[in-house]
């Protein structure tokens, strides 16, 4: 394996890693302080769980074999994937880099049930999540690449998405209108918090939220620019893309809320610039130009709107998962039916609508999506529901009131007085 | 004995602890509260959800004097602590029965 592209996707992925613990603190600054280390335990449990079902189970699962629909057994426990050989650690390689994606997709969802989730549910519901949705809408998309190349060395997908010409370069269907719709589903399921919408709260730390954006956006270069699996021109232009669809989406949302509500937020920016990195995703190795500017654009003038949803729809999205990661992430792919340049990228995929394409690229796009919403909506409920049944999702009223962190973990998030306690 | 309150705006706590010191007042206890009076609160707005918040963020000095020296206490509030702008906060006077120094055990004013 060449030298420099090993180094890139190994660099890339501990980036992205570093986004679970960013957007942990993203989400955290945003929630209350009785329950902001309930939330930084749902996104650090991703950490831990979803590496071990994914070398186990759901990297064989999600790209092994030449299937349709799911991929087979034979990557289960790392089984065949070895450092020596002709492929040197190809497999590793995809494994560890893809996996942090796998790790990251479910704890997006976390913002969405704040404040009213019972821990030990959520940590069933995500390894299981993992399996029977991550798993296989990244199959559908990205399915048969990885063993193709390897055995022949030229990537074939066989999912039926990907198959029929879909694109999604670093997973704006797979992770974000995935984990999006999921949300909505687990909202429903949950049902809202007390005193919702009537009552709210203010974020308690936007400091903690601004940190939470930078980590996320450096992040993100490695989301999207290491999904190039290689440190090439696509690379280079996906990095590019990242920088700037995020900026413009920052500019768009704050100013939309400066010109509506009075002022220009840190949380407007923050907001946008997660909107634009979202949108970009499906799109960062496909797009050329000025394009990402559009779309950050688009995904900062829609989102902003897309948040108030909501309200008029009913439903306790506490962190906005819905207006940002769905809808970010849907905008985003349809975006590439009008703006994919395959002649700027050597590539062999559809031009968009604007590239002297046809329609059918955006078509393909929009059907990614209904499937996905379909399916990932259905299964993340039944999923729940199930929990629901057999073990209560929902914290008592009281563990609501008194706060998640003292009820779920016996933990203070911040102590204040510098008191000497006695040990028990 | 007497214990005077004062609640003023917390930017002024430094200007008015350094003209208590001058005054020859030796100690005082400090405390962030929030309250309001006349001053009216702010809202905030976010992601489109407008919040009122009526509490303002003031300080709260807390002194034990000796009877006599409760109008140079006073006076040196008021002057230091004022703005002229709304929301400069109030002093109160209230009588303190007991006193005590820990270290030592002086009572009463030997305690101040």
């Amino acid at each position: 394996m060449d030298a420099g592209n090993v180094a890139w996707v190994l660099a890339s992925a501990a980036l992205v890693l570093f986004m679970t613990p960013g957007l942990a603190l993203f989400y955290g600054g945003m929630d209350r302080s009785r329950n902001v280390l309930n939330m930084l335990m749902m996104n650090f449990w991703c950490l831990l769980a979803v590496p071990l079902v994914w070398v186990t189970l759901g990297f064989s699962l999600a790209y092994a074999g030449a299937g349709e629909w799911i991929g087979n057994g034979d990557w289960f426990f790392l089984k065949d994937m070895n450092i020596s050989g002709e492929d040197g650690g190809t497999l590793l390689l995809a494994c560890v880099f893809l996996g942090m994606f796998a790790v990251i997709t479910p704890a997006l969802i976390s913002g969405a049930v704040a404040d009213r989730m019972k821990f030990a549910a959520w940590a069933i519901f995500v390894p299981i999540w993992v399996l029977l949705v991550y798993c296989p809408v990244s199959f559908w998309i990205y399915g048969g690449y990885w063993g193709s190349l390897v055995e022949t060395g030229t990537g074939t997908v066989t999912g039926f998405l990907g198959a029929r010409g879909s694109l999604d370069f670093a997973g704006g269907t797979v992770i974000h209108i995935n984990a999006g719709i999921a949300a909505l589903a687990a909202v429903l399921v949950l049902k809202k918090r007390k005193g919702w919408p009537k009552q709210g709260h203010p974020p308690h730390s936007m400091p903690l939220v601004m940190i939470g954006t930078g980590i996320l956006w450096m992040g993100w270069f490695g989301f999207n620019a290491g999904s190039a699996f290689a440190a090439n021109g696509q690379a280079i232009q996906a990095f590019l893309n990242t920088f700037l669809a995020a900026a413009a989406a920052g500019i768009a949302w704050a100013v939309v809320e400066r010109i509506k509500d009075g002022h220009f937020t840190n949380l407007g920016v923050a907001s946008g610039i997660v909107a634009g990195l979202v949108a970009i995703t499906p799109g960062a190795g496909f797009v050329s130009g000025m394009s990402p500017i559009f779309i950050g654009l688009a995904a900062g003038l829609i989102c902003v709107f897309a948040v108030q949803l909501k309200f008029k729809a009913g439903y306790d999205d506490a962190l906005d998962v819905v207006g940002v990661h769905f809808v970010g992430g849907l905008v985003g792919s349809l975006l590439i039916g009008f703006f994919a340049d395959p002649e700027f990228f050597g590539g062999t995929f559809k031009e968009g609508l604007f590239y002297g394409g046809d329609a059918s690229l955006l078509l393909e796009q929009a059907l990614a999506a209904v499937v996905t919403i379909v399916f990932s909506f259905i299964v993340t409920f039944a999923i729940l529901k199930v929990l629901d049944l057999m073990m209560g999702i929902r914290v008592p009223e009281d563990d609501e009131e008194r706060g998640l962190d003292l009820a779920q973990h016996a933990e203070t998030a911040y102590h204040s007085g510098d008191q000497q306690m006695e040990r028990v | 004995m007497k214990l005077v309150t004062a609640i003023i705006k917390p930017f002024k706590s430094d200007e008015v602890k350094t003209a208590l010191k001058a005054a020859g007042i030796a100690g005082m206890t400090v405390s962030e509260v929030q309250g309001f009076g006349r001053q009216g609160g702010h809202s905030e707005t976010y992601r489109g959800t407008e919040y009122q918040i009526d509490f303002v963020p003031k300080v709260r000095l807390e002194i034990v004097v000796d009877d006599a020296d409760v109008p140079k206490v006073i006076d040196t509030i008021v002057a230091s602590a004022a703005t002229g702008k709304i929301g400069d906060g109030k002093v109160w006077v209230s009588a303190i029965e007991e006193m005590v120094r820990i270290r030592t055990g002086e009572r009463g004013s030997d305690a101040i």
